[in-house]
């Protein structure tokens, strides 16, 4: 089909392989999303704080720089202990600002498929909805890995480096805990966020529903708590769970789990189940309407 | 020749109500014109084609794949424009059609390169660049056609392709999808409304009628049977003149006090009838050769 022939030819080149089509999805977005100045600065802002993680952990194997600020490194040690806390800060922190960015970008991410009639033209190729589900997916999934887990796991074979000594094997839940929380995390912000983008078309409403169902369940659960002295208001909240099973797998010992390790994965395995089952009714080439 | 589409006693139901009622038949034109009223069940055959309906019983074939067991490899040979607008947001229309070629699986080159080939073809080179957002209906009636041919299909399903265009841009999509069948290179099937649309592209025709088939007519075959059938209106044509025409080996009735239809027999040609006539003085005002238009097929079909 040269532009100077001006006929149809059919393509006999050589076709990708199936199973990495649905990586064009996240491909397509990021050039459209890094195109925003403001939203590359936001992403660059993310690694502030991994930068000053890098630098703490430095200094504190650094005996001479430690000498510029007069400081010792026996008090040091002792102010900046790293382990299951210093961790689960750092998590915390880079979990926010993953929440920020779900608020950014998901709640456009099928809606405007859906909006513009556009899920036939990918649905007609071989390509299925379960392919489009984990391609959207994967465009905040990449995304939010490369502010959390990424960086929390080089942070941790940073210090394993420093430290030496056998310190990675005995520390290797702290890996475990960043990998297992910030993968779960992003599992259910982006099915949130798609659930969400795929029920509710104008943007903001999708934000604020994303909001709400992420923190109303909190206190809702310490009302339920309060006024009828039992927990199960809790299995509502998404964040309660969070924090369980934080305090569980990073062994914090200054916060107390109010769900156990079992009701924390029941949380995220029934909100996970809700929003597939939204997507599955919404991610469809045609809508039977009856 | 192999058919394009065989469709098996295919059942499709949405919910209770049953659209498609066990149809059954096989489809080999390079053009197939899917021709019916509203409601007919067009566009749920397109679909079922396409792998969005799962069929109740029954099934069908595409290139001899059955749509049950093995949609995805069909859909690797067709390309879809879909009736109503569809696109995605705020991409320019060449970031839109490079995104479609990709998921069909060109790399990403060669996906560039054919989208750009594409959209020249369709006539959308200059405005390329432009949101799709901004195109017009009939530019974007063209986006859409330049999507599904931008992979090379060997089956493209084009859904009310006319549709809200002008004239001028009518015409233009009409000849692009006379383009694509002469090429011999992809096949077309092609839904609408338009008698006259189907009837300039399509050599094959499926007509239906509330969910059956209500017929499937050869186009090609009948132009060319319709050749042998002669009207003629004529001045001074008398009985004999008639028996004459029956002596060359056709088969003939007087309709009229004027008017002569006949069948013209083997190795006959008009000029032999032209001849004749003026053997026996008489005037051939009118020769028409009487062909059932695809009105009056689909007429036929609709009783």
């Amino acid at each position: 089909m040269a532009v100077y022939e001006h006929t149809y030819k059919p393509y006999e080149g050589k076709l990708t392989s199936a199973w990495s089509r649905f990586l064009v999805l996240p491909r397509y977005a990021y050039q459209d999303l890094f195109k925003y100045k403001l939203f590359t600065a936001l992403f660059v802002l993310c690694y502030v704080c991994p930068l000053i993680y890098t630098i703490l952990i430095y200094l504190r194997h650094n005996v001479s720089a430690l000498a510029i600020f007069g400081a010792n490194a026996s008090d040091i040690a002792r102010e900046l202990p790293i382990g299951g806390t210093f961790f689960f800060i750092f998590t915390v922190i880079q979990t926010l600002l993953s929440f920020i960015f779900t608020v950014i970008v998901g709640p456009v991410l099928i809606s405007r498929d859906l909006a513009n009639n556009a899920l036939p033209l990918y649905l007609c190729r071989p390509f299925s909805r379960f392919e489009y589900i984990i391609g959207k997916m994967s465009v905040l999934m990449i995304l939010l890995s490369a502010i959390t887990l990424v960086p929390g796991l080089l942070l941790f074979l940073f210090q394993s480096y420093l430290e030496g000594g056998g310190w990675m094997a005995e520390n290797w839940w702290i890996a475990s805990a960043i990998f297992t929380l910030s993968f779960l995390t992003l599992v259910m912000l982006a099915l949130l966020a798609m659930a969400f983008s795929a029920w509710i078309k104008w943007r903001t409403a999708a934000s604020a529903a994303l909001f709400a169902v992420l923190i109303i369940p909190f206190p809702v659960g310490f009302s339920i708590q309060g006024l009828f002295n039992t927990t199960v208001g809790h299995l509502l909240s998404p964040i309660m769970a969070f924090i369980s099973l934080a305090k569980l797998l990073f062994r914090l010992e200054w916060t107390d789990a109010i769900l156990t390790s079992g009701e924390a994965w029941f949380v995220f395995a029934a909100y996970a189940a809700i929003c597939l089952l939204m997507l599955s009714r919404k991610v469809r080439a045609y809508e039977v309407v009856s | 020749m192999n058919p394009i589409i065989e469709l098996d006693q295919l059942r499709i139901e949405f919910g209770k109500r049953r659209i498609l009622h066990d149809i059954k038949g096989a489809l080999r034109g390079r053009c197939i014109g899917l021709l019916g009223p509203n409601g007919a069940g067009k566009t749920t055959l397109i679909h079922t084609l396409l792998g969005f309906h799962k069929p109740a019983s029954g099934t069908a074939r595409v290139f001899g794949r059955d749509i049950r067991t093995e949609i995805k490899d069909i859909r690797t040979y067709i390309g879809y424009m879909p009736e109503r607008d569809a696109f995605i947001a705020n991409q320019t229309c060449v970031h839109f059609v490079r995104l479609m070629a990709e998921l069909s699986g060109l790399p990403s080159e060669a996906a560039l390169e054919r989208a750009h080939e594409a959209l020249f073809y369709v006539g959308l080179g200059e405005a390329r660049y432009r949101k799709l957002g901004t195109y017009s209906l009939g530019m974007k009636q063209l986006a859409k056609l330049a999507q599904a041919i931008a992979h090379g299909p060997k089956l493209i399903f084009l859904d009310e392709p006319t549709n809200g265009l002008d004239p001028p841009a009518r015409k233009r999509m009409l000849e692009l999808i006379r383009e694509v069948r002469d090429s011999g290179s992809a096949g077309i099937v092609f839904s609408s409304h338009l008698l006259r649309d189907v009837e300039e592209c399509c050599d094959e025709v499926l007509i239906m009628k509330g969910g059956h088939i209500a017929a499937i007519c050869n186009l090609e075959e009948e132009r060319r049977a319709n050749r042998r059938f002669v009207e003629m209106e004529t001045r001074g044509a008398t009985p004999e003149f008639a028996a004459a025409i029956g002596s060359l080996g056709c088969e003939y009735a007087m309709t009229g006090e004027q008017r002569v239809k006949l069948v013209m027999s083997d190795g006959l040609e008009v000029r032999d009838i032209y001849k004749l006539a003026a053997e026996r003085n008489v005037q051939i005002r009118r020769l028409n050769y009487k062909r059932d238009s695809l009105e009056d097929i689909f007429l036929k079909a609709m009783e």
